[in-house]
């Protein structure tokens, strides 16, 4: 009876949800404000009714109910309850309604958060979202729907996949996708600049703070996902430049453009066009990133179960939303008034070169990525394409990237002076190559050309980032309580790129990893400590038996930890699983693992010493905090006591650098 | 004015590529058993090992090759379908119990019902790899000659039963004589 | 031409030499960095490149996998029930590999015809098979009927 009441639920929200996709529009272009008023009201109502079913479903989840299909397929009774819920979104049809569930939230968000902007435009992008909202609802109600019964009841459930059985697996899908459907914002918000055919640099300020917000959850969900792989899939990699991860990542390559063109629309109101088209381009990324896990059409490790339907029915909202969109940019954007010059030593300069670099590289992601289905489609084979391409082709752009990330941050808009651009650089520069060389060199005596390109590359950024705030710090005149919030996201976010680029740079270039054969009683040393494998032994766990080994993890004789890698078989599923043993630190990462029994009491264990491995997922979270900030600044929050007039260009008057 | 329909283009054709994908993609193509004969195979039956259940069993009539298993949660979704047409005498049934525990599976059967006139025990799975099988619930139409009409993927409904398997069925007995035994 | 639409076009200029350069770089990266996959039919009907990395997929024959006691090294063979490729593997394996499963491998063929692998690719559950090898035991069930 309540699965149904979550059906009724979603469909009550399908309802309002078509009234917020055609009345508001249909009053914006006639000029009703009785329609148009019908946008917030109809918003709420949609997010109360989504966030009932979704929490249905989760009821559904914690009662055991398998008389739920999809709770059966995915959940069991002796399921820890944090993973019951976790469940949820496990698979394709809750994970959709967790979209749903997030787009009403972002949706709500935007009514909450517009009042200061003019009714028409409002109203206009209440009403894309709504029509986003309708399409992935229709597609969950007619395709995939999470409340459909089995009949007769199963006894027990099937288990969730052992291998989603994990803390960042709870919150790894939430937060990516309030990432992946909050750039549905910034999309509703071109879409209504172009129906308006006009877009002022108010306009910018009014679309950066969401672009930002749904790009700091893009960065953290990233981060988690590439983290838990690093632990959980048992191989000590980060990064597979697999079809899902690209999906992902190349919707982020897309907002960080966005996010920077949007800063030059806002300041200077030129980049017009290309921010319109980077919106859209942003979220239609989003939308074939759905289509590509869920259609069965490339294969990865992320996909859910494959069904050509379903991926019709995507294609076809792909087509619809990201089409329309064009077809509006196509015929509206040319109206867009570019007004204003700058040379080619310029912070705009710079920050269009960034744009081109970054998309770029996600064009050459996307290529690589898709290849495989062109050359499947076209009949000359099955093929994949392996992450030396990957790594080269987004090394190319990232290397001039990194290094106009410095520039461009010094540069001042319309025109930069070379001699005070170099002036200015001067200490950056010298510190990124005298630590960036001396540093790898220094702590691992050996070094090649590329890596101690990257980590002069992360010093230069980290130097050139923390530049200002370190310059007025020791003026001491406390100029730096001066620093605009939004400078300090800046500077804070680009620190976090820095960071990263250390990261990677060290961990690929120092990790040691190797695949021994060891039986209990061994000792071996690597990078410089020393291993014991002590025994194993057999434990039991509330949905899984295991073997469990003990080492040794010691540095000049002093014992550091024990660690306890274990190989775990689920009980129900009866799926072996590897859980891998990691001794962290900022420094390095000690991990163990085991492999397979090799007879005789031996085992084949992967030992890996990863160096400065934590400074990849640290520097995203800095770049996160970063945005965190810039958001927050308080020429966003002041617009709610602002009654802005339409279509008022407002041009910088405090002599600012962002 | 041009240059702002590039990016509609780019996406047309990579539409009409991802359209053309997901046509390929296996779940859509038909079998390349079908109208070949059957796979030839002989197991031991899940009830009773002592007996096998083949292929050469299938001959001489319509009928239908379920494979199941009960870690399939598809195969108990579509169970009470397969029982209705067992009851009421349609086509007879055949089931394959796919890489499967014999003792649950024999429980299963007891509990929800049989519809098989038999089914087969394949525990290591060599049988459903000869069919083409890569996942459960998968459903075979075998004709009286032992060639396979046909195979549906995912759970068998009423409405498959109808639009899918129904038409197929009238077109191969107006080919083929088909007894009253057989069919309505 | 104003020297300000020059230097514009002096910018243009070096990006897209930047570009042909990384796409020239990047075209090559990809030609050696392809992956092919192939069938042990096709391996034995010599389809598949001599000393260059490929794929092979098909399912892990049950009693073919065998190790010397202590020993890092597996021996399996992998079939698509019409031809099968003898295959060697030295590392560690992933969860899922196992007798009667399918199984995709990343390697080289040796002089023997025996197929020596870099990488064994992981399943993600048990009821999944990786469509190319289902699509390649299907083309040879089509064959062995002709």
């Amino acid at each position: 009876m309540i699965p149904e009441l979550g059906q009724l639920s979603l469909v009550l929200a399908l309802c309002l949800a078509t009234v917020q996709a055609t009345l508001p529009l249909l009053g914006a272009a006639q000029g009703r404000a009785d329609l148009m008023a019908l946008a917030r009201p109809a918003a709420a109502g949609q997010f109360v009714f989504v966030i009932a079913a979704f929490l249905i479903l989760v009821q559904a989840f914690l009662v055991n109910d398998f008389s739920v299909l999809y709770v059966a397929t995915n959940s069991n009774s002796a399921l820890p309850v944090a993973y019951k819920v976790a469940a949820v979104w496990s698979a394709h049809e809750g994970s959709l309604l967790l979209w749903i569930a997030i787009l009403s939230g972002w949706t709500f968000a935007v009514a909450a958060g517009s009042r200061h902007l003019p009714d028409v435009f409002a109203s206009r992008v209440l009403g894309v979202l709504g029509i986003v909202s309708v399409g992935v609802m229709l597609f969950t109600l007619l395709t995939s729907n999470p409340f459909a019964r089995l009949q007769p009841a199963a006894f027990e459930g099937n288990d969730l996949n052992p291998l989603l059985q994990d803390p960042a697996l709870v919150m790894h899908p939430p937060i990516l996708y309030a990432g992946y459907v909050g750039l549905a914002v910034p999309f509703g918000f071109a879409v209504a600049a172009l129906l308006s055919a006009q877009l002022s640099q108010e306009w910018a300020r009014w679309t950066r703070p969401w672009t930002i917000g749904a790009w700091i959850f893009l960065t953290i969900g990233i981060a988690l996902g590439s983290w838990w792989a690093y632990y959980e899939l048992g191989w000590g990699g980060w990064w597979f430049w697999d079809p899902v991860e690209n999906a992902s990542f190349m919707p982020w390559l897309a907002a960080t453009a966005l996010i920077h063109s949007l800063a030059v629309t806002e300041r200077r109101g030129i980049f017009k066009s290309w921010t319109l088209l980077l919106a859209i381009t942003a979220f239609s990324l989003s939308l074939l990133g759905t289509f590509l896990v869920r259609s069965g059409i490339l294969i990865s490790v992320h996909a859910f179960a494959s069904d050509p339907a379903r991926g019709l029915f995507i294609l076809v909202l792909l087509s619809v939303i990201s089409g329309g969109a064009l077809i509006l940019y196509a015929i509206r954007a040319h109206r867009m008034n570019q007004d204003g010059g700058f040379q080619p030593l310029s912070r705009e300069s710079f920050l269009l070169l960034n744009n081109i670099l970054l998309m770029l590289a996600a064009g050459l992601i996307l290529i690589g990525t898709l290849y495989p289905l062109f050359v499947d489609a076209l009949g000359m084979g099955k093929l994949s394409v392996g992450p030396p391409y990957f790594n080269l082709v987004f090394l190319l752009p990232t290397l001039p990237l990194v290094f106009l990330m410095g520039v461009g941050m010094h540069s001042f808009w319309r025109t930069m002076p070379k001699s005070v651009l170099v002036k200015r650089l001067k200490i950056p520069i010298i510190l990124a190559l005298l630590f960036g060389i001396s540093f790898p060199l220094a702590v691992f005596g050996r070094a090649t050309i590329l890596t101690l390109v990257g980590c002069v590359a992360g010093m230069w950024v980290v130097a050139a980032a923390m530049l200002e705030p370190a310059q007025r710090l020791i003026k001491g005149d406390g100029s730096i309580l001066k620093i605009r919030r939004s400078q300090w996201g800046m500077m804070v976010a680009h620190l976090g790129v820095g960071i990263f680029i250390l990261g990677v740079t060290v961990t690929s270039s120092y990790s040691i990893e190797t695949d021994q054969a060891r039986a209990p009683g061994d000792s071996w040393e690597l990078a410089g400590y020393q291993f014991v494998f002590r025994s194993t032994r057999d434990v039991i766990g509330p949905n899984y038996q295991a073997v469990e080994g003990e080492f040794e993890v010691r540095k000049d004789g002093r014992l550091l930890t024990v660690l306890t890698p274990q190989k775990r078989v689920y009980r129900v599923q009866q799926s072996p699983m590897t859980e891998a043993a990691i001794q962290s630190g900022l420094r390095q990462d000690i991990f163990i693992a085991l492999g397979d029994s090799l007879g005789g009491g031996a085992w084949s264990l992967r030992v890996q010493y990863k160096p400065l491995i934590r400074f990849i997922w640290l520097g995203a979270l800095i770049m996160a905090l970063g945005g965190i900030l810039a958001a927050s600044d308080i020429r966003y929050r002041r617009q709610k006591q602002n009654q802005s007039q339409s279509s008022h260009d407002i041009d910088g008057s405090v002599a600012e650098i962002i | 004015m041009s240059r702002y329909l590039i990016p509609l283009m780019i996406l047309g054709v990579l539409a009409i590529f991802f359209a053309r994908g997901l046509t390929l993609n296996p779940g859509y193509v038909p079998s390349p058993l079908i109208g070949k004969e059957a796979p030839s195979f002989k197991l031991p039956r899940l009830k009773d090992p002592s007996l096998t259940l083949g292929s050469e069993d299938m001959l001489g009539k319509l009928s239908l090759l379920n494979v199941w298993a009960t870690w399939c949660v598809g195969c108990r979704q579509e169970h009470q379908y397969l029982n209705e047409l067992a009851q009421n005498n349609v086509i007879p049934i055949y089931g394959l119990n796919w890489k499967d525990d014999r003792v649950a599976a024999v429980n299963w059967l007891n509990t929800l019902g049989d519809p098989y006139v038999a089914s087969a025990f394949d525990g290591d799975g060599r049988v459903a790899i000869d069919w083409g099988v890569y996942g459960a619930p998968e459903t075979f139409l075998i004709g009286q000659d032992g060639s396979v009409i046909y195979k549906h993927i995912a759970p068998l409904t009423n409405e498959i039963w109808e639009m899918e398997f129904l038409p197929l069925i009238q077109k191969h007995c107006q080919k083929f004589s088909c007894s009253s035994g057989d069919l309505e | 031409m104003t020297p300000r639409r020059q230097q514009r076009m002096v910018l243009i200029a070096i990006v897209f030499s930047g570009v042909a350069v990384s796409a020239g770089l990047a075209l090559k990266a990809f030609q050696e960095n392809l992956l092919f996959f192939f069938s042990p039919t096709q391996v034995e009907a010599g389809e598949a490149p001599d000393s260059r990395n490929f794929r092979l997929g098909g399912m892990v024959v049950p009693g073919s996998i065998t190790r010397d006691t202590g020993s890092m090294t597996i021996n399996f063979v992998v079939t698509d029930y019409a031809h099968s490729i003898p295959v060697q593997y030295t590392g560690v394996l992933p969860d899922l590999f196992g007798e009667g499963q399918g199984v995709v491998v990343r390697g080289q063929l040796g002089e023997t015809n025996n197929f020596f692998a870099e990488e064994v690719l992981a399943k993600h559950d048990e009821n999944y098979m990786p469509p190319e090898v289902a699509e390649a035991l299907a083309q040879s069930e089509k064959a062995r009927e002709l």
